[in-house]
């Protein structure tokens, strides 16, 4: 039988550019470019390895995100992955992380899986749990925040590396991985990848193909609530020397001054 | 008063110090009782009463070490049904985070992450959050359920107020999903004698500059003439020069001291979402036009294996 690997991957706003809420408090994507969060390329670039080793593998990605999403599975296709699911639903704005993982998990039955696999964190929302809820949601085992992975024989076996300790980690398919920026570098898109990308299948979804409420969902939804969003005040500007042969004493003399010394 | 449900992260009983800071912030908020699991969870008692604790929940099991998570939440949520507290309080480590995570779905919660702090309100706890790479500050709170809060390290001091920190056992059975990963092999991180990074009131990183492993020796000698922790930008990570746990940065550690000092690092934007946070912010750089001179309070200018050592020399006779 086919391993089938579904994997998540999220449309951010690039982190270079100048990003900021809107007016609603959810994140603005009109001003700044998106693209596929460069931790879930990692997320693809594993699928596509464990897919080379098993004899028989689908690679699925998914995304649920507004219409410039279709670019983050591009992406995922032309670095090689078979097929693409878009959930796509006006509803689906200024979702959280609770409405985000039930739209996830729904699909991701829907399109049927062995091990689905999702990066570190988004670089936008960046809180790291999400794939933690999927396993808990789809009642799987969490073999989450991986450094290493492999899979064998139904079982899919990592290193953990932790705060205090790291761990080797064994769990039966299926199962939630998510692994590191520390995996392994994600391939580039080939121009044939490229070419051929355009051709994959990308299937679009609804909330009503998932059969989930719209108040289940988006702002309204939510189970939390973002009351403000103010901008940093910019640092004053500091105090900046060359270093013509004192610079070592001239820093020394201002970590006095602050009492750091 | 509400009690408030606080989870304590600790090794073989010794409490870390994010939790303690946990302590203070739930005191703005109700009575805390703390949550204690694993090998050495009752040994928690003393500190965790001294900051505060109204009363401690403590449970050990070999599932807690033998199993990733799940057996956590099952002690979790089994405190939350017996205290049925206002708010529960997790540390933000990548593990705390999961933990509360899959409570927070569990008990039908919403969860925010990553606060830099917390206050009452009127619909209930107030958390800060900062966003993209710590350039906006927001507000938010849990509007669904029991809320569900971790909190980033250094966001509160450690405050003493000594409370009756009673100990009581929790009782909990564990479910099917408990032992679905196997932990088999775990090794303990290495100690270097220095203070921990995300905790340190002074960090001094290096990055692409220090131009190789051993040079990271003049980064060393500088942070232990200030008693600081040491961290590197991920260009120094992944050239092999520093251990990926000391990174600092979006896929490395948080880190909010009162003094942090960058040597031979650029700023990106990735390398900010970890620092940027630092009270005093301090950088050597030989490119004038380098971006991390927009953040600092002091900046030098000039060649690093010049100025470091300069520095520490410096340091070292002030200190006497
Ligand atoms: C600054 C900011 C702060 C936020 N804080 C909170 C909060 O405290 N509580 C809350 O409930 N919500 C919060 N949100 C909303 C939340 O980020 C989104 O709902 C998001 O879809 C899920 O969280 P994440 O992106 O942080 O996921 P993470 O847990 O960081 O993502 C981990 C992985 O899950 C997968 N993934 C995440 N989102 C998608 C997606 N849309 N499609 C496919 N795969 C995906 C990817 O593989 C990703 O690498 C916040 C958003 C922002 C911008
Ligand atoms: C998704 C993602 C996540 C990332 N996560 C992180 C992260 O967690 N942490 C992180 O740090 N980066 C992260 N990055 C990488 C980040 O974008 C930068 O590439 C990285 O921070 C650069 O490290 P650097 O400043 O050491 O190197 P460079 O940008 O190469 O800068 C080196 C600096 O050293 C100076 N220099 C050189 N020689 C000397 C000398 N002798 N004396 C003084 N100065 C000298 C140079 O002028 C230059 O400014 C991430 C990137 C992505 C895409």
């Amino acid at each position: 039988m086919s391993l089938r690997i579904v994997v998540c991957v999220k449309y951010v706003p690039d982190a270079t550019g100048d990003r900021h809420f809107a007016d609603d408090l959810t994140v603005d994507r009109d001003d700044v470019d998106g693209l596929l969060s460069e931790l879930d390329e990692y997320a693809v670039e594993q699928a596509l390895q464990i897919a080379e080793e098993a004899d028989d593998a689908e690679v699925t990605v998914l995304t649920v995100g507004p219409e410039d999403a279709k670019d983050a599975l591009r992406k995922a296709l032309s670095m090689g992955a078979d097929k693409a699911v878009h959930v796509e639903d006006d509803d689906l704005h200024g979702t959280d992380v609770m409405g985000t993982s039930l739209v996830l998990a729904k699909a991701i039955e829907k399109v049927g899986y062995d091990v689905v696999i999702a990066g570190m964190a988004s670089t936008d929302g960046t809180m790291g749990v999400l794939p933690a809820i999927l396993a808990e949601r789809l009642g799987v085992p969490q073999v989450t925040l991986l450094s290493e992975v492999s899979i064998e024989d139904g079982v899919v076996k990592g290193r953990r590396d932790g705060d205090t300790a790291s761990e080797q980690l064994e769990a039966s398919l299926p199962a939630v991985v998510s692994v590191t920026d520390q995996s392994g570098e994600a391939r580039y898109p080939s121009f044939k990848g490229i070419m051929a990308a355009k051709k994959k299948p990308v299937e679009s979804l609804e909330l009503d193909d998932l059969d989930i409420d719209a108040d289940e969902v988006g702002l309204a939804g939510a189970w939390t609530a973002v009351d403000s969003a103010a901008e940093r005040p910019a640092r004053t500007a500091g105090t900046i020397v060359k270093d013509e042969g004192e610079g070592g004493k001239q820093l020394a003399e201002y970590l006095a001054s602050q009492k750091f010394i | 008063m509400a009690e408030i449900l606080v989870y304590v992260d600790h090794v073989d009983g010794a409490v870390r110090k994010p939790t303690l800071e946990l302590l203070t912030l739930a005191r703005r908020i109700g009575d805390p009782v703390a949550v204690a699991l694993g090998n050495g969870a009752a040994d928690t008692a003393a500190a965790l009463a001294e900051h505060g604790a109204v009363k401690v929940l403590t449970a050990d099991a070999p599932e807690f070490a033998e199993y990733l998570v799940v057996p956590k939440v099952d002690a979790l949520q089994a405190a939350v049904a017996a205290v049925s507290p206002a708010a529960v309080l997790v540390p933000s480590s990548a593990e705390g985070k999961e933990i509360a995570a899959r409570l927070a779905v569990r008990i039908g919660s919403g969860i925010i992450t990553d606060a830099v702090d917390l206050e009452a309100g009127d619909e209930g706890p107030v958390a800060t959050q900062s966003a993209f790479a710590a350039s906006f500050t927001t507000k938010s709170r849990v509007s669904k359920g029991t809320p569900v809060i971790t909190v980033k390290p250094n966001s509160a001091p450690v405050e003493a107020a000594p409370a009756a920190g009673a100990v009581e056992a929790l009782a909990v059975s564990f479910g099917a999903l408990a032992t679905g990963t196997k932990v088999t092999a775990r090794t303990p991180r290495e100690s270097t004698g220095r203070p921990e990074l995300t905790e340190a009131a002074i960090v001094v990183s290096g990055g692409r500059g220090v131009n190789g492993a051993e040079n990271f020796a003049i980064i060393e000698a500088l942070a232990d003439s200030l008693g600081a922790a040491v961290g590197a930008s991920r260009a120094a990570v992944d050239a092999g020069w520093y251990p990926h746990s000391n990174q600092v940065g979006q896929t490395g550690k948080s880190v909010s001291p009162q003094l942090y000092i960058a040597s031979g690092i650029s700023g990106a934007i990735q390398h900010r979402a970890g620092m940027q946070t630092s009270k005093t912010i301090v950088a050597i750089n030989k490119d004038a036009e380098a971006p991390i001179f927009d953040l600092v309070d002091y900046g030098v200018v000039g060649d690093l294996f010049d100025v470091v050592p300069q520095l520490t020399e410096e340091v070292k006779s002030r200190k006497g």
